[in-house]
């Protein structure tokens, strides 16, 4: 169903009126209430009656995650603390966390989307979700929570975590929808077999992945180990949290909020836009926001935009899946390698399990890649020539995707970490040294 | 007369045939004979155990990668030149090895043989003049 047919369904041209109304009203807003703002914008010569449509964003400055630290932890708010109601936080893995701050009337729009994202995904007032991002800092969980709240259905606040704990109350409550990470989505589906508890005893039909990039093998195989109808949410704490695009019953990308989110493309190497089609790096300028809106911020995130028609009726612009992120992007041997392609040739592949270690090394001045997999039950097989040959299809798989050649290695079962959130699946040694 | 064999995946890594032993003796399960393939970085332990069911289970449990196939097992008299005859009766059949152990003990020999075609294998040796051996007989062993 659709939430809100009058802001889903509007033709292109509204769109882009209502999104060049809201452009302007942002720039005055952040050029007097944020003097990160103003300075940059009076360093390009630019004032807020120059930006009058959604054309003239790129005379707007670009903001980067690197702003956000600098300017810790309340540098980029555009509202006084007293009418900031909530504060999120992304863990900072280098240098200082970055810090987002919400006013009432963003909290009441990020719950107005997220049930959009919910009701596209076929839910509604009578299903019972188990929401197992996790909660507090990490947008995930409270973001998911009110969504499912303002969709008017039932919410287990479950966060993440505690595997059988998840499954009992799953099965008990009678959980129809659960909204997790991907990898822990695999996880749990293999922790729901080894209960023995037949699958008709759970009343499971949804389920809501995101925070991490995942591919379409990816949900072939949680829809076929967990049983679930698979959707995509995206979204970034950034920019508000969970529910920035979401999938609908056709599955072939993301429809973004765009009424209140402008998306772009860039060239990561020029800052220069891209048309419709071109893949590039994801860039979002929130329209709506209040707390802490953001000019041009960079996701980093590595993806397209179509804005054909799509078959559900909704009209707003599509993002294909992230096939990267440009800071997650390895360069080995010269050439351009994303973690998320290896993870599709072997997710395609029944031989193996869904769980894989890169390993980047350089080994006398040339760098390596050994890809760490494990072969699933029923493919083992008591000659060395079959297991060989096993490694070499999937190498050869490889080289033809990658254009380089990985070491195989084949590892016995279960050696691979198993994620409970976000899933490490790359080493690079060349870091260390 | 068909035996199941037990292959189990182990990394090269210290220890690890061991640890299947270990398994293996703590639930009670003999191993009547075995061998090692090996490649670079994994080999393939290839085993005739007195319960490939339970074998197999708590090694899957113990998160072994294994595999069961049929092979067949002969016992022939400990002296030069008893295998190169059966050997021979295979090659002017055209049967193709893909590989084999074996043991002795004594006046006797036993050998493990995994075939391509096992039951073309089985009927040829079943002609020439070399005994197959059973579950049972290997029990006895
Ligand atoms: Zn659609």
């Amino acid at each position: 169903m659709i939430w809100n047919p009058s802001k889903e369904c509007m033709s292109r041209e509204q769109m882009r009126i209502l999104q060049g109304k809201r452009l302007h009203k942002l720039v005055e807003r952040v050029y007097h209430d944020t003097p990160f703002y103003r300075r940059k914008m009076q360093e390009m010569d630019v004032t807020p009656d120059d930006i009058r449509s959604v054309d003239d964003i790129v005379r707007l400055p670009f903001t980067t995650k690197q702003d956000l630290r600098d300017n810790y932890p309340y540098g980029l708010f555009a509202s006084p603390m007293s009418q900031i109601v909530r504060l999120h936080a992304s863990s900072g893995t280098t240098g200082s966390p970055t810090v987002v701050g919400y006013t009432r009337h963003d909290l009441a729009i990020w719950a107005e989307m997220t049930a959009r994202c919910l009701s596209a995904f076929g839910t509604d007032r009578n299903d019972i979700f188990s929401v197992a991002y996790g909660y507090g800092l990490f947008t995930g969980g409270l973001g998911l929570h009110y969504g499912v709240e303002h969709l008017g259905a039932t919410v287990i606040p479950m966060s993440s975590g505690n595997t059988a704990k998840q499954i009992k109350l799953l099965h008990d409550f009678g959980a129809t929808a659960i909204a997790c990470t991907p990898s822990y989505a695999l996880y749990l589906a293999e922790a729901m077999a080894q209960t023995g508890i037949p699958r008709t005893e759970f009343r499971l039909k949804t389920g809501i992945f995101g925070a991490e990039p995942w591919t379409e093998n990816m949900r072939r195989e949680i829809e076929a180990k967990m049983g679930v109808d698979a959707y995509n949410i995206y979204g970034l704490s950034e920019v508000m949290g969970p529910g920035v695009s979401h999938e609908c019953e056709y599955k072939d990308g993301s429809h973004i909020i765009e009424d209140h989110f402008l998306p772009e493309i860039i060239s990561p190497d020029t800052l220069e836009p891209l048309p419709y089609g071109q893949q590039g790096e994801l860039v979002f300028t929130t329209l709506t926001k209040e707390g802490m809106p953001l000019l041009r911020y960079r996701t980093k995130d590595l993806c397209s935009l179509t804005d054909e028609p799509c078959r559900c009726g909704r009209t707003n612009v599509r993002m294909s899946r992230i096939v990267g992120r440009s800071d997650d992007m390895l360069i080995i041997r010269g050439v351009n390698v994303f973690p998320s392609q290896i993870e599709s040739v072997i997710l395609e592949m029944e031989e193996f399990e869904p769980h894989y270690l890169l390993i980047v090394d350089r080994v006398q001045n040339l760098d390596s890649l050994e890809v760490r997999v494990e072969v699933r039950d029923g493919f083992y097989s008591d000659e060395i020539s079959k297991m060989l040959a096993l490694r070499q299809k999937l190498s050869a798989r490889l080289q033809s995707v990658l254009g380089i050649k990985a070491d195989i290695k084949l590892v016995e079962p279960y050696s691979i970490e198993r994620s409970e959130g976000k899933a490490k699946r790359v080493i690079d040694k060349r870091i260390l040294k | 007369m068909k035996i199941k064999q037990l292959s189990v995946f182990v990394e090269n890594k210290t220890g690890r045939i061991n640890e299947v032993a270990q398994i293996l003796g703590r639930h009670g399960v003999n191993m009547t004979a075995f061998s090692l393939a090996d490649s670079a970085d994994f080999g393939i332990l290839r085993m005739i155990v007195s319960d490939v069911k339970q074998a197999e289970q708590v090694l899957r449990e113990a998160h072994f990668g294994v595999s069961v196939t049929e092979v067949v097992c002969l016992s022939c008299s400990n002296v030069p030149g008893s295998l190169s005859n059966i050997l021979d009766c295979l090659a002017k059949e055209q049967v193709f090895i893909e590989y084999m152990y074996a043991f002795s003990e004594g006046e006797t020999a036993r050998v493990v043989i995994r075939p391509t075609d096992l039951d073309r294998c089985i009927d040829i040796l079943s002609r020439c003049s070399c005994h197959l051996m059973s579950r049972n007989t290997l029990d006895q062993m």
